[in-house]
């Protein structure tokens, strides 16, 4: 593909459950290159490892077919190739399953590129020895228990991908950053060594990874920080010249806002150190970022810089851990809170007369506590519901925590509304940093391209 | 005279494990100015000590008028086994908009 001097990249979800419109819309009439489909977050891929044991035709995000559905069509009428981390547990299947749904809307034979190698559960049991970043402690605890460990690959292996020429590129676990970053390399030409345009990548992946999170999501505070259209906000785009020029923008007629304002609360957005984001690429330094209003529904971005990649992957270790149960019950008018915390004496009591113990319980008063926790000054509301949580490394145990505040149904307090209980199986996270040179991403072509 | 953080600036919590990091963006550059003198890492830590157990680092960005604070152990050990509702915690930037500080949001501090 003839490189270009300067590409439009554009967010098609932030996250697995995201809506469908504003990816069509890009797709449509956004005369983007490139669309970039985030869908993992940080425990997906081991729940998705559990269901492709089960089925191993599965194992990749829920909504794929419906994405596809959505903007595959578009995409192969405008020449808009999708890059998209949706493959989970099973890129391969994920591919598959594309390609099948691509014959059924009479689009023939569309090529999907597959990146493994992220894969590194059995180069993590080889390698007990490895600390996790959270405790400094060696992984070989955790691997009876461990469900999956994936690492984080970086922009290399999408432009690699990318150079095969399919319409789709299919992941497994890719940084969130690197997934735009490598239609960057790819589309621009540039080298994987020029860490001034690393910087300048990574700082486009990093802000419209989340999508509408740029564009006026996790923004509108009514009457304070209010943007038109809330019910239809767009999705962004990066326009990034080859001399490393970058602008963001969303569709003139999309709800929400793109602003300086939007844009300085997403930079800083799950950021630690500001002078040292950590991607497979590079380390990321933002505190010299300014942004400029170009127009009402663009953004101009300069000042990013970067250091050398670090010598390791970031490793994400998925691993069993027990069960949660919990249990809901509502009070409202006098008493209810008096009523809820006597609801919430008799499930304890239960429990223990039941002989149950656990390591962890926690009780919310859902109106007064449940977010920013219990103060002496929380004024009592007139409605509030008594939430039961614990958690077991017994099915059981956790299991009965449900049943007692289900049996408050009949014998609690009273006024007792809208109770609804709850099982699930946890799967925890922990991370570990794997030596570059024991990981082998590999790309691999479904169809011919 | 008083002024709460919701006055002078805007927030966005975000999560990685069980810690969560809130910045603080200024509307003005009397708001930055009131922010980056009174808003200390012990200001946030009394705000949030019954949620996290810290410690808590304080970055600053002047070119974005924008303090960003990293609070550790704050998301009941994480979001994938945390039993809290809110296990990203995604709500605790308005525990920072309701920090109090001295002052008015038309003029900067008086000099202490």
């Amino acid at each position: 593909m003839a490189v270009k001097s300067t590409i439009r990249v554009g967010t098609g979800s932030g996250f697995s459950d995201d809506r469908f419109e504003p990816a069509r819309d890009l797709a449509e009439r956004g005369g983007v290159d490139y669309l970039v489909f985030e869908c993992l977050a940080e425990r997906t891929i081991a729940r998705e490892t559990l269901t492709r044991l089960k089925d191993p035709d599965r194992g990749y995000t829920p909504y794929l077919i419906e994405r596809f559905q959505a903007v595959l069509p578009a995409c192969r009428r405008n020449g808009v190739r999708i890059v998209t981390n949706m493959g989970a547990a099973n890129p391969i299947g994920a591919a598959r399953a594309v390609r099948r749904e691509a014959k059924a809307l009479g689009l023939g034979d569309v090529a999907v590129a597959v990146v493994t190698g992220d894969d590194v559960t059995e180069i993590v049991r080889a390698n007990p020895q490895l600390r996790l970043m959270e405790s400094g402690e060696p992984v070989e605890a955790l691997l009876p228990r461990m469900a999956s460990a994936n690492a984080y690959l970086g922009a290399d292996v999408i432009r690699d991908a990318l150079a095969t020429g399919a319409p789709v590129v299919m992941t497994g676990r890719v940084a969130d950053p690197s997934l735009f970053l490598g239609t960057m390399l790819h589309g621009l030409g540039w080298s994987y060594d020029d860490y001034p345009k690393l910087a300048v990548g990574t700082l486009a992946g990093h802000l419209m990874e989340c999508a509408a999170q740029l564009t006026g999501g996790c923004f509108i505070d009514p009457g304070k920080k209010d943007a038109e259209d809330a019910v239809n906000i767009g999705f962004p785009y990066a326009d990034v010249a080859q001399d490393g020029g970058l602008v963001l923008g969303k569709l003139t007629d999309s709800g929400g806002r793109l602003d300086v304002q939007t844009c300085s609360e997403q930079i800083l957005y799950e950021m630690h150190d500001p002078a040292s984001y950590i991607t497979p690429d590079c380390v990321l330094d933002v505190t010299g970022v300014e942004f400029d209003q170009e127009d009402r529904h663009r953004v101009r971005a300069v000042g990013a810089r970067a250091k050398p990649r670090t010598p390791s992957y970031k490793v994400v270790v998925g691993y069993h851990d027990g069960y949660i149960g919990e249990g809901e019950v509502g009070y409202a008018g006098p008493n209810a809170l008096a009523r809820a915390k006597l609801a919430e004496h008799i499930v304890r009591e239960r429990l223990r007369l039941r002989g149950y113990t656990f390591p962890e319980i926690r009780v919310d008063y859902i109106g007064m506590s449940s977010l920013h926790g219990m103060t002496d000054d929380r004024p009592e509301p007139y409605e509030v519901r008594m939430r039961f949580a614990a958690r077991s490394p017994d099915r059981k145990a956790a299991q009965a925590v449900g049943f007692e505040v289900r049996t408050l149904h009949v014998n609690g307090p009273a006024g007792g509304g809208g109770g609804t209980h709850a099982l699930r199986e946890v799967l925890g996270v922990k991370s570990i940093l794997v030596p570059r040179e024991l990981v082998q991403p590999r790309v691999s072509v479904e169809g011919s391209s | 005279m008083s002024v709460t953080v919701y006055e002078l600036g805007h927030a966005r919590a975000g999560d990685k494990g069980n810690t969560s990091n809130v910045s603080v963006i200024a509307y003005d550059e009397k708001a930055w100015q009131i922010l980056r003198e009174q808003l200390t890492v012990e200001r946030v830590m009394h705000a949030y000590s019954h949620i996290a157990k810290g410690p808590i680092t304080r970055y600053e960005l002047p070119k974005l008028r924008a303090l960003n604070f990293v609070i550790e152990n704050a998301l009941g050990g994480g979001v994938t086994v945390s039993l809290a509702q809110d296990a990203h915690g995604k709500s605790l930037s308005y525990v920072m908009l309701g920090i109090e500080l001295a002052g008015s949001p038309g003029e900067p501090a008086a000099p202490r």
